[in-house]
């Protein structure tokens, strides 16, 4: 056969993949740490609804006179509108490069490949997206309301959960983000060459073979000395 | 054994394909998938049709030439090359799907046969060792802690067959990547350019239009050499120490 060559492709710019998946990593983790925060505040209502405006109102006060009225709030507010922004347009860029790589698909697919969370991670991301927005939309700017309008915090969130279609909504919001997180903090400590999560990549079932040890002797084990590390740039001694 | 191939037809690259079905009888259990795809062949050829293309060089396993997409799986339902499959993986009746490497970054040639010197330019652009000519070294005038070796030898196994990039629902090659930074990385002689290394190799990657790594493990399921997904998370540390390349 002749020797075929195709045509030539244009070069891809743009951020580095990689760079893009840290910026991934590290705003997601903002998120997680925000989250913590929220549920600590929402598990107020299990002291009561008293407790629970009193923390409302505190997170307005939080910091005065060094910082004004809901100060701390419009920081945090700023900081996760920042972190989502560039969350989302990492995740859509890399969204489009995916597609961009395979833009003939293939007639047949493995049946059942990867975890149904890890595949769920864009459309369950939208999912996530939509809800953070009517989240916003009824809760901060009441825009939408769910049974009444109530001037206590308390009172709107009790009010929301005595209908079935808002616990509903709430309910289905939650499987969606611990589906994304599941995935999302698993692969941030992955991408991150963390060992935070080297216990589960151990447990890869994915492949074992002598070998393969993983990270363990690797260059981020602290129980191996590492010579090739420390030489990295004495070029002499090659 | 008798076998129903849907197999994937392109006359050029920039041709439109087709699925087209073939039916294939007495085929030996025991004839490897591309002897399978060569009985075909002599068939097609005696009938003076056009012979299906396909890559294959060692077929022992080792030259990473061979691999095509078996019923969706890269390299078939085995973990090994398509020349090492066997037919004995299949039952008498089947119906099996033969497709290319989907990849736009490896464009198709010829029916099974794609392009894949993008793997090439990434090997160009830092998949080398500076080393000085001259009389070898001693063996022991270097030495490399055992774990590093067995680490750099596990990741050496890895044989550019591109069977990660197909396997991959983001076309990334980052697993071929990675197993090559680990590869030089975990040895001596390969720390002088260990920097420029891993940026210039997934500076490279990128402009060749591949995409990027969400962890989905297909790469590491499809390989045929097993490398391991934690050769990405080394590529993903070793880039965050030269900086991102900026």
């Amino acid at each position: 056969m002749a020797t075929t060559t195709a045509p030539a492709r244009e070069a891809r710019t743009g951020p580095p993949s990689i760079l893009l998946k840290t910026v991934m990593a590290v705003t997601g983790l903002v998120g997680i740490a925000y989250l913590l925060i929220h549920m600590y505040g929402n598990l107020m209502i299990l002291v009561g609804p008293e407790a629970f405006d009193e923390y409302a109102h505190h997170i307005r006060t939080f910091g005065e006179p060094m910082l004004p009225e809901k100060g701390l709030l419009w920081i945090i507010r700023v900081a996760l509108l920042a972190s989502l922004v560039l969350h989302v347009w990492a995740a859509a860029t890399m969204w489009r490069r995916a597609n961009a790589a395979r833009s003939q698909r293939y007639v047949m697919t493995r049946r059942g490949y990867g975890n149904f969370y890890a595949k769920a991670m864009r459309w369950g991301g939208l999912a996530i997206l939509t809800f953070i927005i009517f989240h916003v939309l009824h809760f901060t700017t009441q825009t939408v309301t769910i049974g009444e309008a109530h001037a206590s915090p308390a009172a709107r969130v009790l009010d929301t959960f005595s209908h079935w279609w808002g616990v509903l909504i709430y309910l289905a919001a939650m499987i969606f983000l611990g589906l994304h997180l599941l995935h999302g903090f698993w692969g941030g400590g992955h991408d991150d060459g963390a060992e935070l999560l080297a216990q589960a990549r151990r447990a890869d079932p994915v492949r074992l073979h002598p070998g393969d040890h993983h990270h363990r002797g690797g260059l981020h084990d602290p129980a191996v000395r590492h010579p090739v590390r420390a030489s990295r740039l004495r070029t002499a001694d090659l | 054994m008798r076998l129903a191939l849907k197999i994937w037809r392109q006359d050029r690259p920039q041709a439109k394909g087709q699925m087209v079905r073939y039916d294939i009888d007495g085929v030996s259990e025991d004839s490897s998938f591309l002897e399978m795809l060569d009985l075909l062949n002599e068939q097609l050829i005696a009938k003076g049709e056009e012979p299906v293309a396909f890559d294959s060089d060692c077929r022992e396993g080792i030259c990473g030439q061979c691999g095509v997409v078996i019923n969706g799986e890269a390299h078939g339902p085995e973990r090994t090359t398509t020349c090492q499959l066997h037919m004995r993986s299949f039952k008498d009746g089947d119906e099996i799907v033969v497709e290319p490497w989907r990849a736009d970054p490896f464009p198709v040639l010829k029916d099974l046969v794609v392009d894949r010197s993008a793997f090439d330019r990434i090997i160009q652009a830092g998949g080398f060792i500076s080393a000085n000519t001259g009389s070898a070294p001693d063996a022991h005038a270097t030495p490399v802690p055992k774990e590093h070796a067995d680490r750099a030898f596990m990741a050496a196994e890895c044989i550019g067959c591109g069977a990660c990039v197909a396997a991959c629902p983001n076309g990334s090659a980052s697993l071929f990547m990675g197993a090559k930074i680990t590869h030089l990385g975990e040895l001596p002689q390969g720390q002088p350019e260990r920097d420029a290394r891993v940026v210039s190799m997934t500076a490279q990657h990128d402009a060749e239009g591949l995409g990027g790594c969400t962890n989905l493990g297909e790469c590491t399921r499809a390989c045929p050499k097993g490398i391991p997904l934690n050769v990405i998370s080394q590529m993903n540390a070793d880039l965050r120490h030269a900086g991102y390349g900026r």
